[in-house]
């Protein structure tokens, strides 16, 4: 398929672009088979780049000839373009929302994209299970690294690779991965250096309502545990959920047959209350009525402080039961690719200085998300003002991202990245030049051949130039486990991403700049004080001497 | 003392938030505090709660663990104790039920309290701030203005202050007819003169117009206050009542100025609830259940609804004075609690000065203490009626802290400093907040027989600076956006004694701390060149580190100097004693926390326990 069929007309003149905070721009507007460009062709003014896959929903107003096209995109911001002339703004319309809805993975924009940059460390080569598995070699030789599912038969969401304990073969794998939904048996997430213990996550077992069991399951999880040791069964669900996944064939392990174990279950929503809950909170963010009382109500009835909430209590409790308690841990939802694995993650970070670091936190997304098998491309389709049928949308990422921004903002000093970072991976799972979050699984990725025909994300990044601007000036490495406060009066509302566009950020923007001053100029003086001083000591050193051997000539 | 019905009772738990997670230690009562001690094997954690800080003690029923005495406190403390046996906890009871609300005023911390100044440090303390200072700042009096001791002897009005800013233009006779007409003689006088525009804001009280009456005089007043003010033909009169409120007040011979009566006015009614509104959403908040409701509880209370009403108000007024460069007169009621909080609240906006350390004081000086704000009343220091207690001024402090946080480049100081404040106001321990108005001050004679707060603030200034503040970009009028999105519940205000709903690592405090030694790498550096030309390494004094110049192209030396220039009539930042806390240690789970030192500190305050306060420190050997 062309891109120019879909693109009546590729150029307006005379069209003003509104932004709140900023001021408007009157330029050409042109559309391209990826972007919607608008240019003043005036020196000194910025033009307007938008992916069409950034493009959630648009609006079409007329007032006489003069047709006004409200763009609301994926990461919340709304702009408004005034089209001078009927036609040309019904073409662009049209255009813009068949552009942003192509279906096809193949016509999206990172396989189009040449990167304008070198690429001197392939992101795509970063982070591979064989080098996170010599590392995990270094410390404990309890665990190997199965290829059974190198084709992806067994569980089609899994990688190639996958840690499971040592004394447990391939052939149990398999049997396990039968009594797993969607065959994601049992396995390794998480080893705790200090004390051994570890998370692993999976998803529902299979029990039905008859009380299936399947001793390979046991078997494996409990080949987890040290002798005379119990572990926790983390459930995502709430007993209930959990019940009526019986009749589904779904279920949770039972006590006798997993007796070691102690089973909690936790609150964490399914994906399609949690999109509602983002619909709503995003709307009352961009309602500018003057009502403290309807501000409130709407923040609350969106429930996403709540969601917010429940995801940090189950991750810290996940972390408490491996830190405090001693004990290992076994998390899953019902799929195993949602709730399991922002607990997973966010335990992770609470736990692991290493995942608080650019490096280690790249890592994580890329071993507890990408190589996971959360469906990114399923769950980022769509934004919070898509008015299409929602299938399986769902803001799971961005939870997880806002979560570690409560974190970050109840210890920043403790992260090596700062709030952009955040907010920049945010912008980049539902819409990029980059392929790291196109497909669904390891195996739909290998299967589009990302890594030859797309850029990283990363490779982009790790760039120093890119780097820089993410990274947080205060940090000060914390080898220490880092407990966040989950009451609700200390979970802020992420005014980075949700009044991202509905404020002026003039002033925070120079807070920043500023404190980044006085950090440097710490740094410049530090320096200088040091020089100066060891070469002041070794005058003062070579002083006595001198004095000495003077005394010894007399 | 005779209200100590006995000093100290051992074996006491302290419950935590969820009542859970206890401590034992032994809880003593002093004439002036409540100190719980903690003391295990390594630590010693004492807990200093000041009387007047106490708001309420509540026994709650018998448990089998003991019997439990709840205390809450103004600050927004909350101890939950468990004492072992009955009579004793009826006796601690009824001693602090005693001792936190004084019958007289000679019981007041403040007339106890000496810290080791000779009679002419404390003079100088208490000439510090002076209000014929500020008025000469605002260039007054000038060919519009006066400032008039017309009410020297508290006689034209006796909850006034003696100086009055009063238009030239207005004679004797306008100036007394229009003291008659207004509740309580509280005429309209100057509050704010905004050099720029001319415009002046001035303050009042309600007209004792009710149904129809009429004062020629004040409407003289008031012609006399727009004359004053050469370039806009009209005021605003700004009655900041809900219009309902109002309106009821003129059926008692009150009320609000008829628009008819008065040429050139254009009134404005701004909708502030009264005190009784604001102390029972208060109380609202503060019981606002801690889990999953947690934003019904907020929504439930009004409490952010109030705040934003005010900082409309304030908005309003400084968007009147800076963009239409009209004068203001500002009333509620009595013209001494909303009033307060609207005109300070105005002063901040269009005034960079009273976001400085020091303006702040001479603002709370000039439109709370002078001009007749209730403190004795509003903060319960006796015991009284416990209707006239309300939080109006720690919503005008809260104010002051959303605009903290909205220009977090704007203003000298941090929060902490609003804190202590706050903290001050309801200790009693310096005289500056004890009385209803200046003449009970004076009869009190405050001045001779306590100290005063503003030296101590900025002595300590050094831990309260703002390290962000960037005066140069912030030389005008502040315009926050007052949509309820930019309001937040204040944590750090309301839960500040729940140490672990607070950001384990404080962003301002390290800068600070970083800011702090770069004044101390400075000198070292200059010690050290000083040095290098002695011993000949280097030819001759070069400058000190220089930084290449900033946006506004003014050479930076260092971000700490410009507080120093920021505020020249400041004393300079004497000894720092370290950063309050030194939260950069302050980090993970609290069992690791536990046992940093805060050495510092704990010296400092050794010899002197200022407020309430908790301290921990290694094992120490002397008792209490």
């Amino acid at each position: 398929m062309e891109f120019a069929e879909l693109i009546k007309t590729p150029r307006v003149d005379g069209v003003v672009l509104h932004r709140p905070f900023l001021p408007t721009v009157e330029g050409t507007l042109c559309l391209t088979g990826h972007h919607l460009i608008l240019s003043s062709r005036q020196d000194n003014t910025e033009e307007l780049w938008l992916l069409h896959a950034n493009i959630d929903a648009i609006e079409k107003r007329f007032i006489g000839s003069l047709g006004t096209i409200i763009v609301k995109c994926k990461d919340l911001r709304i702009i408004q373009l005034d089209i001078p002339g009927m036609e040309e703004c019904l073409n662009i319309a049209n255009s813009i929302e068949a552009l942003s809805t192509l279906d096809s993975v193949s016509l999206m924009y990172p396989f189009f994209y040449r990167p304008m940059f070198e690429v001197i460390e392939d992101g795509w080569n970063l982070f591979l299970p064989e080098e996170a598995f010599k590392e995990l070699e270094s410390m404990t030789d309890e665990w190997r690294l199965s290829e059974v599912n190198k084709d992806f038969s067994i569980c089609p969401s899994y990688p190639a690779l996958v840690t499971v304990p040592k004394d447990i073969d391939d052939d149990s794998l398999c049997k396990a991965a039968t009594f797993r939904h969607g065959g994601r048996f049992p396995v390794l997430s998480y080893y705790h250096k200090k004390n051994g213990m570890v998370i692993m996550r999976a998803s529902q077992p299979l029990t039905g309502t008859s009380g299936r069991r399947c001793k390979e399951d046991e078997k494996l999880i409990n080949a987890t545990l040290r002798a005379g040791k119990r572990g926790y069964i983390i459930d995502t669900r709430t007993i209930a959920v959990a019940q009526q996944a019986k009749a589904r064939g779904g279920g949770f392990e039972q006590e006798a047959n997993y007796p070691q174990w102690r089973r909690i279950h936790k609150a964490i929503e399914r994906t399609n209350i949690l999109q509602e809950s983002l619909i709503k909170i995003v709307e009352a963010c961009n309602d500018h009525s003057n009502s403290m009382d309807r501000w409130l109500s709407k923040l609350e009835a969106s429930n996403w402080q709540s969601q917010v909430k429940e995801i940090l209590t189950t991750a810290c409790l996940a972390a408490q039961c491996i830190d405090r308690e001693g004990a290992s841990v076994l998390v899953h939802g019902t799929e195993g690719t949602d709730s399991t694995l922002q607990v997973t993650s966010l335990a992770q970070i609470i736990l692991e200085p290493a995942c608080r670091t650019v490096r280690g936190f790249q890592a994580l997304v890329e071993r507890e998300w990408l190589q996971a098998g959360h469906p990114f491309q399923q769950r980022c389709a769509q934004s919070a003002y898509s008015n299409e049928k929602l299938r399986s949308e769902a803001p799971v990422f961005l939870l997880f991202l806002d979560c570690v921004w409560q974190i970050l903002r109840q210890f920043p000093c403790s992260f090596q990245f700062n709030e952009h970072f955040l907010v920049m991976l945010f912008e980049h799972t539902y819409a990029s030049q980059f392929g790291t979050f196109l497909g669904t699984t390891a195996a739909e990725r290998v299967k589009l051949k990302l890594s030859q025909k797309t850029v990283s994300l990363w490779s982009w990044v790790n760039r120093p130039q890119e780097l820089e601007r993410f990274l947080n000036p205060l940090y000060e490495p914390n080898s220490l486990v880092i407990w966040p406060s989950v009451a609700p009066q200390s979970l802020l509302l992420w005014e980075g991403v949700f009044l991202r566009w509905n404020r002026s950020t003039k002033c925070l923007d120079e807070a920043y700049e500023e404190m980044v001053h006085i950090i440097e100029y710490n740094k410049e003086l530090q320096l200088k004080v040091w020089v100066r001083s060891s070469a002041a000591g070794q005058r003062r050193f070579m002083g006595p001497c001198i004095s000495h051997m003077h005394i010894l000539s007399l | 003392l005779k209200h100590l019905r006995l000093p100290h009772v051992e074996y006491v738990k302290l419950l935590d938030r969820y009542g859970k997670e206890s401590t034992i230690g032994t809880l003593y009562l002093t004439a002036t505090h409540l100190i719980y001690v903690e003391q295990d094997n390594h630590t010693r954690k004492e807990t200093w709660v000041l009387h007047h800080h106490i708001s309420s003690v509540e026994k709650l029923s018998l448990t089998v663990s003991g019997c439990p005495l709840l205390i809450h406190c103004k600050t927004f403390q909350r101890l939950h104790l468990l004492l072992p046996r009955e009579r004793d906890t009826q006796d601690v009871y009824q001693s602090l039920i005693r001792l936190c609300q004084p019958v007289s005023e000679d019981e007041l911390y403040a007339f106890l309290y000496n810290p080791n100044q000779t009679e002419a440090e404390r003079r100088d303390g208490w000439d510090l701030i002076d209000m014929a200072t500020d008025f000469s700042r605002m260039g007054l009096p000038n060919e519009f203005w006066d400032i008039s001791s017309i009410n020297s002897s508290y006689e034209l009005c006796s909850t006034y202050p003696s100086l009055l800013g009063i238009p030239k233009t207005a004679t004797v006779a306008t100036v007394t007819g229009s003291a008659k007409f207004r509740s309580r003689g509280r005429l309209p006088a100057l509050s704010y003169y905004h050099k720029d525009t001319k415009a002046a804001v001035c303050r009042c009280s309600q007209p004792l117009s009710g149904l129809s009456s009429r004062c020629v005089e004040d409407e003289q007043m008031l012609k006399c206050i727009n004359d004053a003010n050469p370039h806009c033909p009209f005021i605003y009169v700004v009655d900041t009542r809900p219009k309902l409120n109002a309106m009821a007040n003129r059926a008692a011979g009150k009320g609000y100025e008829n628009e008819e009566n008065y040429p050139n006015i254009r009134f404005h009614f701004q909708g502030i609830d009264n005190i009784h509104v604001m102390r029972s959403s208060l109380q609202k908040l503060l019981e606002s259940p801690t889990m999953s409701d947690y934003l019904v509880g907020l929504e439930s209370s009004g409490w952010l609804r109030h705040i934003k009403s005010v900082m409309d108000a304030g908005v309003f007024l400084a968007k009147a004075v800076c963009d239409e460069g009209a004068s203001v007169l500002v009333h509620c009621s009595d013209g001494w609690d909303r009033t307060a909080q609207v005109c300070s609240l105005a002063c901040v906006l269009l005034d960079p000065y009273y976001r400085t350390i020091k303006g702040l004081m001479v603002l709370i000086e000039r439109e709370w203490i002078s001009f007749g704000h209730k403190f004795n009343h509003r903060c319960g220091h006796l015991e009284g009626n416990p209707k006239e207690v309300s939080p109006v001024f720690t919503q005008f402090v809260e104010c002051v802290w959303h605009l903290c946080e909205q220009f977090p480049c704007a203003f000298q100081f941090n929060e902490s400093y609003l804190l202590i404040i706050h903290d001050h106001v309801y200790a009693c321990q310096y005289g500056n907040f004890i009385g209803n108005c200046q003449r009970e001050q004076q009869e009190m004679r405050l001045r001779e027989r306590t100290f005063s707060l503003w030296p101590y603030l900025l002595q300590n200034q050094a831990e309260f600076q703002n390290p962000l503040y960037k005066r140069a970009t912030h030389n005008t009028v502040l315009r926050p956006s007052t949509l309820p999105l930019h309001f937040k519940f204040w944590c750090g205000m309301y839960n500040r004694y729940d140490k672990g709903m607070q950001p384990r690592q404080s962003v301002v405090n390290t800068l600070l701390a970083l800011t702090l030694r770069h004044t101390q790498e400075q000198k070292t550096m200059t010690e050290l060149q000083r040095l290098a030309v002695v011993d000949g390494i280097l030819p001759g004094p070069i400058g000190t580190v220089s930084l290449p110049p900033d946006q506004n192209g003014c050479p930076r030396t260092t971000p700490t100097t410009s507080f120093g220039q920021s505020n020249g009539d400041c004393t300079s930042v004497s000894t720092c004693a370290g950063g309050k806390e030194d939260s950069g240690l302050e980090m993970s789970s609290q069992k690791e926390a536990e046992g940093s030192s805060a050495t510092e500190h704990e010296l400092q305050t050794k010899t002197d326990k200022p407020v309430s306060m908790v301290t921990q420190k290694e094992k120490v050997t002397e008792s209490l």
